[in-house]
């Protein structure tokens, strides 16, 4: 019954609670957290049965109010946008599960206020993904903007700042990608993507197409913290709640990314993309490099963040399938490993008190499971099999291979050692060394071995998605096989 | 060279705004003048749609019982207006969370300039 409506029904669930959820916030607080996370977990079940649908009976199509496109606005659902829906909803609804305590515990009395904001940003999220029209993609990118703007300013005392720093980047990347779509519907006259494709494929681009895709991907490439674009990223993600983290960094700049991968599909891989696969291979060296220079955990994930938007750019503009499989499943990896890392982190703050990473001595014997989810983590963050990272990296070195640029094969592997270095150094420091500044009193607790877990509601999300790191790695063939390869392009 | 001002005027304000937008945002120190700078860039985006829907001798597009539809060259195109009265919203959204954050600031350091802000962050570490 529901079936045919799965592509609306997604993000509308989303803005339903995002309403829903002040008025239980007023019976109590705990409410409103069970209705987000029931509607989290509602969305997370449409897009895995769409996902099915997508898989069985091709492309889904929905016209909101009945219009056809090109005249009306058209949801659609591919192999792609499906698979990214379903990455976007499962991972939003895990670490709602983990954001409730961690909120609870961090922001007390700001926790109604973030369990709406975080269902406004899904709905903007999954909503970007899904539309089949360029104006309603802009619509949506600002609300997960708008409320990942304010996710972010319910942090610290500095988060304010970092929110404000973050605004003025990311409305000037809507501001740039909205002039770039007015070039594009100037001269062709529509806003649908596929009319536009069609139209763009049949009668070629010119000067004003050129000028508009390269403000779209110059927006896109602001909001996805594509390098050297990225100034606001670490600071956000550093000051924010690490509940806001956990949710923002493994989907919001991914779906960026997406909208880059979009527009590239759309126009045809202008020859553009050469230039910005330069660029991608600046941000995944100038990212690793960046982060071995960090002290703050949280800083350091933000960095490498930098340097794996740079992967999935990479391997998008590299223009090859093997490529771009692995940049599709690297969005799949990418936002698997940075949810369980960044929720360690949290739940490491939490605990241990500090992020500087020279001060985590006795990690292991105090916070086990979550080490342990951390550990997996890395394993994938570097790309050891069989974690899911290996499998990306694999594909994205094939591609690069494929299409003989070795300055590429030789950044990604370069890039294998300097995650190598950064991540190992904080296993280094946590199992191995002694902690020079740390009184012998506090010392001896933990060389005792202490334990002092996360609470169990935030480490089973983290657990959950530790494992799928390494059932995403088993089981990566069938992913590509079934889902990736469907949705990548003819070249 | 007049022949192309007279063509193109509008578009040629519509880039100074744009980059006068641009520079505020990028050069002011104070985050309020920052703001300023943005709002004025979105509105030359904004005011760029409304330029591109404009045409020369053409009537709003309200049915006219003597024109009919059978010439819709005489009714000017109104998606673009309508796309921007959405654009307008997100913009106003946009400077109210601004100002809620500049306010934030402002009752937590004492004061909106940009240099001054860096420093009682970094006195407070």
């Amino acid at each position: 019954m529901i079936g045919p409506h799965i592509p609306l029904l997604i993000p509308i669930t989303y803005l339903f609670l995002a309403l829903l959820v002040p008025l239980l916030g007023w019976l109590r607080a705990g409410a409103a957290w069970a209705g987000a996370i029931a509607g989290a977990a509602f969305s997370f079940a449409l897009s895995l049965a769409g996902l099915q649908r997508v898989l069985t009976d091709g492309v889904l199509h929905y016209h909101l109010g009945g219009w056809p496109p090109p005249i009306g606005i058209a949801f659609v659902m591919d192999p792609l946008s499906a698979f990214l829906e379903v990455v976007i909803t499962g991972i939003g609804f895990l670490v709602l599960i983990y954001a409730r305590r961690s909120v609870a515990v961090e922001l007390p009395e700001r926790a109604v206020p973030f369990a709406s904001l975080a269902m406004l940003l899904l709905t903007g999220l999954s909503g970007m993904v899904i539309t089949g029209d360029l104006f309603n993609l802009y619509v949506f990118l600002e609300i997960s903007a708008l409320a990942g703007y304010a996710l972010i300013a319910v942090g610290g005392r500095r988060a304010s700042f970092s929110a404000f720093r973050y605004l003025t980047m990311g409305t000037v990347g809507a501001s740039f990608y909205l002039l770039g779509l007015a070039f594009l519907y100037i001269t062709q006259g529509t806003l649908n993507m596929a009319d536009l494709q069609r139209l763009l494929a049949l009668q070629g681009g010119g000067v004003p197409v050129t000028v508009g895709i390269l403000l779209i991907l110059l927006g896109a490439g602001l909001k996805m913290a594509l390098f050297p674009l990225h100034a606001w990223l670490p600071d956000a993600y550093t000051h924010a709640s690490s509940a806001a983290t956990s949710l923002i960094a493994p989907i919001g700049t991914k779906v960026a990314a997406y909208v880059m991968i979009r527009v590239l599909m759309i126009t045809g891989f202008p020859p553009v993309v050469g230039g910005l696969a330069w660029l991608a291979a600046a941000g995944i060296l100038a990212g690793s490099i960046l982060a071995i220079a960090q002290t703050n955990l949280k800083r350091m994930l933000a960095y490498s963040s930098v340097a794996n938007v740079g992967y999935i750019a990479l391997g998008v503009c590299l223009a090859h399938p093997l490529a771009f499989t692995g940049a599709v499943l690297h969005i799949l990896n990418h936002a698997l490993m940075k949810a369980v890392l960044f929720q360690a982190a949290g739940g490491i703050a939490e605990k241990m008190g500090t992020l500087h990473l020279f001060r985590l001595r006795g990690l292991p014997a105090r916070m086990p499971w979550t080490t342990a989810a951390f550990l997996v983590a890395v394993l994938s963050m570097v790309g050891i099999p069989p974690t899911g990272g290996f499998f990306s990296k694999i594909y994205l070195l094939f591609g690069a291979i494929e299409t003989r640029t070795w300055a590429f094969v030789a950044v990604i592997l370069v890039s294998t050692l300097l995650n190598f270095f950064y991540f190992f150094r904080v296993i280094e420091v946590s199992f191995f060394r002694p902690d020079q500044n740390a009184d012998p009193k506090r010392e001896q607790a933990v060389e005792g071995g202490r334990r002092d877990e996360m609470s169990l509601s935030m480490l089973l999300p983290m657990l959950v998605l530790a494992a799928a790191i390494l059932a995403v790695g088993i089981g990566n063939g069938p992913i590509v096989d079934g889902v990736i390869a469907r949705g990548v392009p003819g070249f | 060279m007049i022949a192309f001002v007279q063509g193109h005027y509008v578009y040629l304000l519509l880039v100074v705004l744009f980059l006068t937008g641009l520079y505020g945002m990028m050069v002011k120190r104070n985050l309020m003048k920052k703001i300023i700078g943005m709002s004025i860039l979105q509105s030359s985006v904004i005011l760029f749609y409304i330029a591109s829907g404009f045409k020369d001798g053409a009537t709003v597009p309200v049915l006219d019982p003597s024109l009919g539809v059978d010439y819709p060259d005489y009714y000017l195109n109104p998606l673009p207006h309508c796309l921007m009265l959405t654009a307008i919203v997100v913009a106003v959204v946009t400077l109210g969370v601004s100002f809620a954050l500049i306010i934030d600031m402002y009752r937590t350091y004492g004061t909106i300039e940009e240099p001054l802000l860096l420093e009682r962050m970094k006195d407070e570490e």
